[in-house]
């Protein structure tokens, strides 16, 4: 008797694994963030599980507590570990994860970077926003717009050490140069640090250190919501026009009140959606991260991966989204 | 020593105003202002200086509670973690019930802080934990909880009440709700400290613990009680700061504890403890206020901001000692008389 259920119970579980190992045909992709507890990184883990289960991979989602460095190398080491068949990663430091995202390539795992890239050397391929150049020009373009292409403007940014941000205020000033903004006066750049007291308390600077400002870009989340509550509150909402960077959640407030009459970001959920597309491809063997590859992503339509500024390759995701009072409603709850 | 009485003999105006503590950091804040304000006239406004003062007054409430901390000779760092917290539940709280009395939500705040205070204070008080280290303990737990119940995710401006946002908006006599919050708070712990035997007591215990000990105070109960009210301002301040941001983020006020000893010492409050008054800490406050607010007015390269922010303070330290080492001279002169 006693032996009849061991026999059984065997035969149990070595249907149970085979049952298991059927279910994991598909590869496992692990996506790292920045931190959690970021809306924005939020919505990129949504967009990469939307497509690992169309893809049938699946789907795991770490970050650290806080934007470190550290935090991350300890959660890759974790899923070289664990043998996932790809890593998609939003880098806290360009360099300093080479080593280990080295380790994981040599383990057969296919590294994608999105969003902020690691080093060429350390990754297959990198996903980007959108060209930083076309995120500079549109935010100029939309402000000289509002303000009718004529007054004195200002950028309110994050850190003064960013590099996102500072390569986009290059290319805003890039796009003043050009005579149709002859009119128009970039009278200063000030830094928020994208603390919300400093950001407002900076904004509050600009209107009584520039009574005739005419508008502000601010191509950083928490310093557009910021400023738009700063001309809120000093009632300026029509004098002085807002434009940048934002999340639909924190600014549809000041899209309704007419603070803020229109802002960009890139969609997080395609960038997301995108990024572990491109490692499910990967890790078919459909491409191999090299310029000229073309594919199709799914619901994002066709991509050609070409070359990067910084050596390696990547993919554009596209233009960034632009949202006013037409379709705030529609993505306030999203992210 | 004579029998005569002696005859105290009275000093002239100015010399006077030397004995009185806070005499230096007034000073300052006096010829601060006016160098401003030529460098921008429009800092010398009333609506400027309204801006000011709404901008001090969580600061303000914050450096309060911090103050009687430091008088006993312990430090809170958790603030700002209480204050993220608080802001976080308070927002989650008027979200999901948006009909709520924004009173309602001030008097939350102060409870949830509370809370949260007492359990810092009885580890500072009964576990025997150095404050430094407990607070710091719970500076990241409070935070971390923070994270926890927000799952995340931010309380943004669409999200809460008019009735709510209108708190930090909306005037009273001509001031903001918020200056008139920090004023009572200030009126209620200038009596506290200053006319009654636990406000007394505070000091008693700062000075000196073990005479304190001898007769008759319980420093246990003191020291318990002074992170019960540095926990319930940093509520009060958690619900004032929302409202006026209109956003509750995980990592609000993230690294602001440092503002508040600042403000503090400014104030003339020792870190050493038993020294410290509720009129030095509201100027030491304004100090602060006043660098905030007039440094994005000036029109100077950012990073000449930030070294000109750490050189303010500094100097304000300097006039501030050299004052009060010069007051109390005078006042030991005069009992020498």
């Amino acid at each position: 008797m006693r032996k009849l259920i061991t026999v059984l119970f065997l035969v149990v579980l070595t249907l149970t694994f085979f049952s298991v190992s059927a279910f994991a045909e598909g590869y496992t992709v692990g996506v790292v963030v920045k931190n959690v507890g970021n809306p924005f990184m939020d919505a990129a883990g949504r967009g990469a599980e939307e497509a690992c289960n169309e893809l049938g991979n699946s789907f795991i989602f770490q970050g650290p507590p806080t934007p470190t460095v550290e935090g991350q190398i300890e959660i890759i080491e974790n899923l070289i570990a664990q043998q996932v068949d790809a890593i998609c990663i939003t880098a806290n430091d360009f360099d300093a994860l080479v080593p280990v995202l080295q380790k994981a390539k040599r383990n057969d795992i296919k590294v994608v970077s999105f969003d902020s890239a690691v080093a060429p050397a350390g990754r297959d391929v990198h996903v980007n926003q959108a060209n930083p150049e076309l995120i500079g020009i549109l935010q100029v373009q939309t402000i000289a717009e509002m303000i009718d292409y004529e007054g004195e403007i200002a950028i309110l940014s994050a850190g003064a050490t960013m590099t996102n941000q500072n390569t986009w205020i290059e290319y805003m000033k890039e796009e003043l140069k050009n005579p149709k903004y002859e009119n128009i006066e970039l009278v200063t750049i000030v830094y928020g640090d994208d603390l919300r007291d400093k950001s407002y308390n900076e904004a509050m600077g600009l209107f009584k250190s520039y009574p005739n400002l005419k508008g502000i870009i601010s191509p950083t989340t928490v310093g557009i919501s910021a400023t738009a509550k700063a001309i809120t509150d000093a009632g300026l909402i029509g004098q002085v026009k807002l434009t940048g960077l934002g999340l639909p959640s924190e600014m549809a407030e000041w899209v309704h009140n007419g603070a803020c009459e229109a802002f960009f970001l890139w969609n997080p959920i395609d960038l997301g959606y995108l990024a572990s597309y491109v490692a499910g491809l990967l890790c078919d063997g459909a491409i191999t991260g090299e310029a000229g590859e073309e594919f199709s992503a799914g619901r994002m339509g066709d991509y050609t991966i070409v070359e990067a500024e910084d050596g390696g390759t990547e993919v554009l995701l596209g233009p960034p989204f632009r949202f006013d009072i037409s379709n705030i409603d529609e993505w306030k709850d999203i992210y | 020593m004579t029998d005569k009485p002696t005859q105290v003999k009275r000093e002239p105006v100015y010399l006077r105003l030397r004995g009185f503590r806070e005499f230096g950091i007034i000073i300052f804040i006096i010829i601060i202002s006016l160098l401003i304000g030529i460098r921008n006239p429009r800092f010398l406004t009333l609506g400027n200086f309204h801006d000011m003062l709404l901008d001090t007054a969580s600061l303000s409430v914050l450096a309060l509670g911090m103050m009687l901390v430091l008088v006993t000779g312990g430090i809170d760092l958790s603030m700002e973690s209480v204050l993220a917290l608080t802001g976080m539940v308070v927002a989650m709280t008027i979200k999901e019930n948006p009909h709520l009395s924004p009173l309602l939500m001030l008097v939350l705040g102060l409870a949830l802080g509370s809370l949260l205070g007492a359990i810092t204070g009885l580890i500072v008080a009964k576990g025997k934990v150095v404050p430094i280290i407990a607070t710091l303990s719970m500076m990241y737990v409070y935070r971390g909880i923070t994270f926890i119940i927000s799952g995340g995710k931010w309380v943004s401006a669409y999200e809460m009440p008019d009735s709510f946002k209108e708190m930090a908006t909306g005037r009273l006599l001509g001031f903001s709700n918020l200056i008139t919050i920090a004023l009572l708070v200030y009126l209620f712990f200038y009596y506290f400290v200053n006319h009654t035997r636990v406000g007394r007591e505070i000091y008693a215990v700062g000075s000196n613990r073990e005479a304190a000990r001898i007769i008759g105070i319980n420093s246990e109960f003191i020291t318990c009680l002074v992170y019960i009210i540095s926990g319930a301002l940093s509520g009060l301040a958690g619900v004032m700061w929302v409202a006026r941001y209109a956003s509750a983020q995980n990592d609000t006020a993230s690294g602001f504890v440092m503002t508040i000893v600042a403000a503090c010492v400014l104030g003339g409050v020792s870190i050493t403890g038993g020294v410290g008054t509720v009129f030095g800490v509201l100027l030491g406050s304004i100090t602060i206020g006043i660098i905030n607010n007039a440094l994005p007015m000036i029109r100077v390269s950012p990073f000449w901001k930030m070294a000109l922010q750490g050189l303010i303070i500094l100097v304000a330290a300097i006039v501030n000692i050299a004052i009060t080492r010069n007051a109390e001279k005078s006042q030991l002169r005069r009992r020498e008389l």
